[in-house]
């Protein structure tokens, strides 16, 4: 592999991480539920996932019971912020520091352990390509699995009648009941539709991307998935892109050593963090294009006895 | 759903004190259960989290310490939060306000001048400002979701702080440890009782409490922030700005978590090093909604949390207890409270019995 190709191939692997992650926060937040505990059923799912294949050896089941822990943490916020009707963003941060003590618990015993990443899949003759093959065709299958996923919640959000119904519920839950939907079992599902995906990315990041475990190796990603949504404005394929785009900005750290400029390597750590903002400046500054996208009364509690 | 919550006329005051004490018990019997599940003594870790904390003057003295950061970031915080303004990055206010206060010291390795202090002080409070204004501009002229923005510059603020750590002000003796030399006793506030930690920095806070308890509770200022939080809409039309509210609610939660960053490296730690924060920044949300974003309640949760905090180094010696058990008991008092609040503004009435209401009514 060419040092180009091994940066866009890692590029795909980084960005596989953050698409998971935005997907699952994209559904919930269009039936109108603002779940800002992603990092932390990330971190409890990377702990998970790590644990489970550090015992079995099998990473299928370690991606499985991933998902169910995320899905787990995400019935809880659904738990205080649906049925208990609490606040949207404190029940999210609140989940989100219950979630990366018991992070911590899990992997206790396993600090800096490392496992063995998945094979690679080689798909038969487009893998020979030159450089095309060794970027985009010989990759885990995660990193398909998730661009399938784009696909498809792309399409059930826009074309579908569950689709309708998810979004109905993010803009006017009260229309949405006097069409006979059940706002609070669709948002329900959306959360823990969220809390799998934030599963999976947990997973991915602790078995396939860096296969080891280390408290507090999220380190971040899963509110940079929480502001790829903001970036994304609520749309899939904007999503995606700037899924990539943060893949290859994680990846430009190793680029930038790698090619020996003298940069202190802290400053490439913060980078993400530093465009993460000021991307999220820029996209913010268009207030009506916001307002356009952005699911009416997300992070609205509704507790369904007030006329709104 | 075989329940539902029927909204109360009016909050009920008897259960807004009874709410942060139902948390408690139930963060109590959840966690009591997990450390069965763990198969710990239930009798030497409630020991250890709540009487030890109390047995001697020096861990008592050691609460305090705890205490003074904690509530003055807590009650910074719970002015935002009541206003709908979420800063959840007094973390990296914190880091920059000691940051800016360490150049001193740094710089002036051996000056004993009585001023070195309050400069200190003001660059600390400067510090924590200047890095919560970012987080206020770019709100208010490009509307970017503080959440993020504050999260963010926290990061943002640790790899400086690990940057400036590693590289120039690493003391050169330190053996390649990442921290400063130790500072002089000039840059050192002086502890309150001899052999003890605990030292006059501690009056900030208690000073603090009572300048929020009269902008929130006795100021216009403070009920227009409350009003922005409770009716955004009748803020707006009674001309309340609601760039104001951001700046101020900003302003003043970096210029508390600067001071308690600023406390920590003329305090107990006496260096700029990488964990200065302990985590003051997080447990410091917990502590303002815990106290019901109210300034006395805020006093109270302060010194609970405060005790929570010295009780699980206790029982990380005596029950050998992970010291993620204490995040895991934040967390979830933080959790219980939010879902008990529920029955400030509503009552719990069966499905059922809702249903028949509101056919009755509707006759």
């Amino acid at each position: 592999m060419t040092p180009l190709e091994f940066f866009l191939a890692g590029t795909m692997s980084a960005a596989t991480v953050f698409l998971l992650a935005a997907l699952g926060e994209l559904v919930a937040e269009k039936s109108g539920m603002l779940n800002l505990g992603v990092e932390g059923m990330m971190a409890i799912s990377a702990a998970v996932g790590f644990v489970v294949t550090y015992q079995t050896g099998s990473h299928t089941m370690g991606f499985a019971i991933a998902a169910v822990a995320g899905i787990c943490v995400s019935l809880i916020f659904a738990l205080v912020s649906i049925t208990f009707l609490a606040n949207q963003v404190a029940t999210g941060l609140a989940v989100g520091i219950l979630s990366l003590g018991v992070s911590a618990l899990i992997g206790k015993k396993y600090e800096s352990l490392t496992i063995n990443a998945p094979d690679t899949v080689f798909i038969p003759v487009l893998s020979e390509i030159p450089f095309i093959g060794p970027v985009f065709f010989q990759q885990n299958i995660v990193v398909y699995g998730a661009i399938l996923m784009a696909v498809l919640i792309g399409f059930c959000l826009n074309k579908t009648r569950l689709g309708l119904a998810i979004r109905a519920c993010g803009e006017n839950p009260k229309a949405a009941e006097a069409l006979s939907y059940s706002v609070w079992k669709i948002r329900y599902g959306a959360v823990a539709f969220g809390g799998m995906m934030a599963g999976f990315a947990g997973a991915y990041a602790s078995t396939v991307y860096t296969p080891l475990w280390a408290d507090g190796m999220i380190a971040g990603r899963g509110w940079i998935a929480v502001a790829l949504v903001v970036f994304g404005t609520w749309k899939t394929s904007r999503i995606f892109l700037g899924a990539y785009l943060f893949g290859m900005v994680t990846l430009g750290e190793l680029v930038v050593q790698s090619l020996g400029f003298a940069v202190p390597s802290q400053f490439l750590t913060a980078m993400p963090f530093v465009i993460t903002i000021v991307v999220l400046a820029i996209i913010s500054a268009d207030m009506s294009r916001l307002r356009l996208h952005a699911p009416y009364s997300l992070g609205e509690t509704y507790d369904g006895s007030e006329p709104r | 759903m075989l329940f539902q919550f029927e909204k109360r006329s009016a909050p009920s005051k008897p259960l807004i004190f009874a709410t942060p004490f139902i948390s408690i018990a139930v963060t109590v019997l959840l966690s009591s259960t997990m450390l069965l599940i763990q198969g710990k003594s239930l009798q030497t870790t409630f020991y250890a989290f709540f009487v030890e904390p109390f047995e001697s003057t020096y861990a008592i003295s050691e609460i305090f310490l705890k205490f003074g950061p904690l509530l003055l970031i807590a009650q910074a915080l719970a002015i935002g939060f009541r206003a709908k303004i979420w800063n959840i990055g007094a973390e990296g206010q914190m880091i920059m306000g000691a940051i800016l206060a360490s150049s001193i010291p740094v710089y002036f390795t051996d000056s004993e001048s009585i001023l070195i202090l309050p400069a200190m002080i003001i660059l600390g409070a400067l510090g924590g400002m200047a890095w919560a204004a970012i987080a206020a501009f770019l709100k208010v002229r490009f509307n970017a979701n503080e959440i993020l923005v504050t999260l963010m510059l926290s990061s943002v603020a640790l790899q400086i702080l690990y940057y400036l750590l590693l590289g120039p002000w690493k003391d050169p003796m330190g053996f390649n440890f990442p921290q400063t030399t130790m500072f002089q006793d000039a840059a050192l506030f002086p502890p309150i009782i001899f052999g003890f930690r605990l030292n006059y920095s501690l009056i900030i806070p208690l000073l603090f409490t009572v300048f929020v308890w009269i902008y929130m509770e006795r100021h216009f200022g403070g009920f227009q922030l409350v009003v922005g939080g409770l009716a955004p809409n009748a803020a707006t039309y009674a001309g309340y700005s609601s760039s104001g509210a951001v700046w101020k609610s900003l302003l003043i939660a970096g210029f508390a978590a600067g001071i308690a960053g600023m406390s920590e490296v003329a305090g107990p730690i006496g260096q700029l090093q990488r964990s200065v924060t302990s985590g003051y920044g997080y447990s410091a949300i917990i502590v303002a909604y815990l106290g019901g974003l109210h300034p006395v309640g805020i006093f109270f949760a302060a010194f609970f949390l405060s005790v929570i905090h010295i009780g699980g180094d206790y029982a990380l010696v005596t029950a050998e207890l992970p010291i993620s058990s204490v995040h895991i008991f934040q967390g979830l008092l933080l959790v219980t409270y939010l879902a008990s609040y529920t029955f400030v503004n509503y009552r719990f009435r069966p499905r059922k019995a809702l249903r028949e209401r509101i056919e009755s009514s509707a006759i």
